[in-house]
């Protein structure tokens, strides 16, 4: 049963990342639905440790990328080296061939670097020197970048923000999970002593499972009143897109696989509107990103018959 | 709109004319309803068949003929019943015309004439049963036309909560509209023909005819206990002159206060009587402090001032235990003495015995009623026919009669020996209604005994009928008669489950009565009373009708605007469980999913946390989950309604 073994997973993260069972569990609907997870926090919650729990418990090929001023597309995407003995150039795969990427710190690179791997995460594919490099699957992207506001960062324009299917924040643990955490031991050697839950092979048959769960026509009307409730509301700028759409239904439907259903109920949509809809909702008044207080107003005002 | 009619709407339609005229046809002329019957047939056929409709001219012809032959019925077509014969003709042939909604349109609305028009004839329950019947019938086609393809049943009751949702509104209008006396529908020529009851004089046979019809002749609702069987006697018609063959009333003075003294226990009731033409009101014997509207005769059966053409209800009192006529006029005495000079002379002879020289009144009252005990008569329905000397015949030949013959008989031998006697006729009995405690009277009730005038006593009430056969009196009719009799349906000790039957439905019937039909301007300020509105005068009732009818507007747009917007059966049972949940002050969110809802409610009412889950995550499934199965919904449904929350 594959949303057993989804269960599974859950428990073992959980045991490692502690108090933040809610979060684990939309990075993995984020990774069922096929999509890519952004986490925007201060530094120090976690976010690594995450990417990192979730290569390792499914036994994803893992690579970390360091978003720096300075790095440039060739060091994400690879570079053609002249092959002597070929007398030909080859190319040199760079990190981006991996089935996880931790993208660290994105929004610290400039806009060029950043579109080269959106656009590699888009296509799930690198075109190097007219030669066409299909990336493995699954593909998963974590990135991770600190509050826009600190110094040395460049925001990630809308358009790329609406590559990723989820943002999410990890915020600061629950007194007692905190409390473990001081208290227990490192976490890192507990994620080196973690053996793999789940296969990549079980992440892509969840995946193909999550795109077959039934969306009735009532839970479609319902959808498409939240999307308008968002176009109407006059605390955002603009409402949620159509491709918005297909991303909340896509991410209710992995979430619905993972609680063990093969259909999607409007709390599925419920429980990843703020992390699907956050980080492509802006305020009107501000131009900042949707607060949790706006979304959860929004939701609130779409009724459900009975 | 030149629509083309729909299969199953003109089925409703050819429905709708069926339960229309069906009733009528009590009243129709018999060749109106065959050619009714034939039309209407005509209409299915091709409806079945979807052949063509008929050529108009041919529809013309049927058309002309109709109303031809109604004109030769009727001899005119003014009046009610040429009326509803040319409409029922023309319902039913612009039924088989009927093509595009229009037609249909007009075929309803001659459906809901002639509903109308039952009135007229007849206003019992059953007929209002039908015609309620007809009206949602019509109700329901006219949505038909409207609506695509329903099932019967959702189309039903949909008909059914329109006419609902007219009911506050006839409520307001029965109550308040102002009454104008006289029947609610009935015409005025319609109480002169046709009703049955007692007759002022009294032939051979003509009671035993009157004894076999079950129909009601009055109710009496007493306040208090009845009085005891052999005190249920209620006046008609005392006939005091004999011709030697029938039997007929003398003249007698009315007044305003009674002829007699009236004493003994006192009895209250309400007699409703149905109309029978007459003056006379069948009052139990003997009534005291008569009502206005209502004098007493000198032979002490109360009158109305005008004949009972409509079914009238007065409030009377009757004391059984008065001796009237202590001093009893000399010319009354001596018409109650008077024979034929001729005729029957084996009764003479046999009075001239009783009446042997130095005998009392008393004595040859005591011995005529010794020869009545002992001889033996059989009481019988059928008696034979009578001879030209009718007395003698049942007294020495045949020895068999009805209560007219013993009546009569035995008045005629206490005048042969010089007593003053006379027959009463009126009814006696009743049977008691256990239903509403409710004493039924019926024209098999009828009955004739006889009153015999005693020197320093009066007038005393003897009934020769009860001597032959006691059980007539005490018990009824049918365990009077010999065994082997053949009795109607109802009276049979058999038929007791019709018998039951057909208290419940008289019961009804009589509320229907009293409430709806009886209701006149006497009840309706009685009512209105009773909520503290003195004056009932038309002004004000218009008054009070028309606010009444605001407020009803104003009510009904606040509930269609108030009401949530009621989806299918699923979302109908959900609702019902958020009521519920609402009830125990869990009011699910607008926005509240139903696992959520359900999760939040089984915490709350730990004892059915089990099934509050259970149905949140069926009902989660059948919503969600298309298609939703017809039988789990139903089940669902009932298992919300099952459950009772703590």
């Amino acid at each position: 049963m594959p949303h057993q073994r989804a269960q599974q997973l859950l428990e073992a993260a959980s045991r490692i990342i502690l108090g933040k069972e809610h979060e684990l569990r939309l990075a993995l609907t984020c990774a069922v639905a096929g999509g890519h997870l952004l986490i925007e926090d201060v530094p120090g919650v976690g976010k690594t440790t995450l990417a990192h729990v979730i290569a390792r418990l499914i036994g994803l090929h893992y690579q970390r990328i360091q978003f720096t001023s300075d790095l440039l597309p060739a060091d994400i995407l690879g570079v053609s080296v002249f092959d002597r003995d070929n007398s030909a150039f080859r190319f040199h795969p760079g990190p981006v061939f991996a089935q996880l990427i931790l993208a660290d710190e994105i929004n610290r690179a400039t806009p060029k670097t950043q579109s080269a791997l959106l656009e590699a995460m888009e296509e799930q594919q690198v075109t190097a020197d007219g030669q066409t490099f299909t990336l493995p699957a699954p593909f998963f992207v974590i990135a991770t970048q600190n509050p826009t506001t600190q110094i040395g960062t460049f925001p990630l324009p809308e358009s790329q923000l609406d590559r990723f299917l989820m943002r999410i924040r990890l915020g600061y643990p629950a007194p007692a999970a905190e409390r473990a955490l001081l208290m227990g031991e490192d976490r890192r050697e507990l994620l080196q002593r973690s053996a793999a839950v789940i296969t990549p092979q079980d992440l892509v048959d969840l995946q193909r499972d999550a795109r077959q769960v039934q969306v009735a026509e009532r839970l479609a009307d319902y959808v498409h009143r939240l999307l308008a409730a968002t176009r109407q509301s006059p605390a955002f700028s603009a409402g949620l897109s159509p491709r918005a759409g297909l991303a909340l239904l896509a991410a209710a439907r992995a979430w619905a696989l993972i609680d063990g259903r093969d259909h999607v109920l409007p709390e599925d949509v419920q429980a990843v509107f703020e992390a699907v809809a956050g980080h492509r909702l802006h305020l009107a008044a501000d131009g900042r990103n949707a607060s949790s207080q706006h979304l959860r107003t929004t939701l609130e005002a779409v009724a459900l018959p009975g | 709109m030149r629509a083309e009619l729909q299969r199953d709407t003109r089925h409703w339609l050819i429905a709708t004319a069926c339960l229309t005229v069906a009733p009528h046809t009590l009243w129709l002329p018999s060749w109106l309803s065959a050619l009714c019957a034939i039309l209407l047939g005509a209409t299915l056929w091709q409806a079945a068949r979807a052949r063509r409709a008929l050529p108009r001219m041919l529809l013309l012809f049927i058309a002309l003929a109709a109303a031809a032959a109604i004109k030769l019925h009727f001899g005119h077509f003014f009046g009610k019943d040429p009326g509803i014969a040319l409409l029922a003709a023309l319902l039913c042939l612009k039924l088989l015309e009927s093509r595009s909604s229009r037609d249909a349109r007009a075929v309803i609305l001659l459906a809901f004439f002639l509903q109308l028009g039952l009135f007229l004839n007849d206003q019992t329950l059953a007929i209002a049963a039908l015609a309620l019947c007809g009206t949602l019938a019509a109700t329901v086609t006219l949505q038909s036309l409207h609506l695509g393809a329903q099932p019967v049943r959702v189309r039903l009751r949909s008909g059914a909560m329109l006419l609902a949702q007219a009911l506050p509104l006839m409520v307001v209008l029965f109550i308040f509209f102002p009454r104008i006396p006289g029947p609610l529908w009935g015409l005025p020529a319609d109480a002169h023909s046709g009703l049955s009851g007692l007759s002022d004089t009294m032939a051979p046979g003509s009671i035993s005819e009157l004894i076999l019809s079950e129909a009601i002749a009055f109710r009496a609702a007493f306040d208090g206990p009845l009085p005891p069987p052999e005190e249920r006697y209620w006046r008609g018609p005392v006939l005091s002159e004999f011709d030697g063959r029938s039997w007929r009333e003398a003249r007698f003075s009315t007044a305003a206060q009674p002829p007699y003294v009236a004493a003994g226990p006192a009895y209250r009731y309400r007699l409703t009587l149905e109309p029978h033409n007459r003056h006379w009101l069948l009052a139990l014997d003997y009534t005291d402090q008569a009502p206005p509207g209502s004098r007493y005769a000198s032979d002490y059966k109360l009158l109305s001032t005008r004949p009972l053409r409509e079914r009238i209800r007065i409030d009377l009192q009757a004391r059984p235990q008065t001796r009237p006529g202590a001093q009893e006029d000399a010319a009354v005495l001596a018409a109650a003495r008077r024979l034929p000079s001729t005729g029957n002379p084996r009764a003479r002879a046999l009075a001239a015995q009783f009446a042997a020289p130095g005998a009392t009144p008393a004595e040859i009252l005591q011995r005529t009623l010794e020869h009545f005990r002992d001889a033996r008569y059989v009481y019988t329905l059928n008696p034979p026919l009578a001879a030209a000397d009718s007395v003698d015949d049942f007294l020495f030949d045949s020895r068999a009669g009805f209560c007219e013959h013993f009546s009569s008989a035995f008045v005629f031998t206490l005048r042969a020996a010089g007593l003053a006697a006379r027959v009463v006729t009126g009814y006696q009995g009743g049977e008691l209604n256990p239903v509403d405690g409710v004493l039924v009277v019926r024209q098999s009730h009828a009955h004739a005994w006889a009153e015999v005038w005693l020197p320093g006593e009066g007038w005393r009430r003897v009934d020769p009928t009860a001597l032959a056969a006691p059980a007539r009196i005490s018990t009824g009719l049918a365990e009077a008669l010999p065994a082997g009799t053949v009795l109607p349906l109802l009276m049979r000790a058999e038929f007791s489950w019709l018998r039951q039957i057909r208290q419940r439905w008289e019961a009804a019937s009589n509320h229907w009565n009293q409430w709806v039909l009886g209701y006149d301007r006497e009840r309706q300020h009685e009512l209105l009373q009773r909520f503290g509105i003195g004056d009932t005068g038309w002004q004000r009732l218009a008054l009070l009708m028309s606010a009444g009818i605001a407020l009803l507007v104003v009510a009904l747009l606040a509930w269609a605007y108030a009401r949530p917007r009621r989806g299918d059966a699923l979302d109908r049972a959900w609702a019902a469980l958020c009521a519920k949940g609402a009830g125990r002050g869990h009011r699910r969110q607008a926005w509240e999913g139903p696992l959520d809802y359900g999760r939040r409610l089984a915490g709350a009412c730990p004892a059915q946390a089990q099934e509050v889950h259970a149905i949140a995550t069926e009902y989660a499934r059948l919503r969600y989950r298309p298609p939703a199965d017809g039988d789990a919904v139903r089940a669902l449904a009932q298992r919300i309604r099952r459950l009772k929350l703590q």
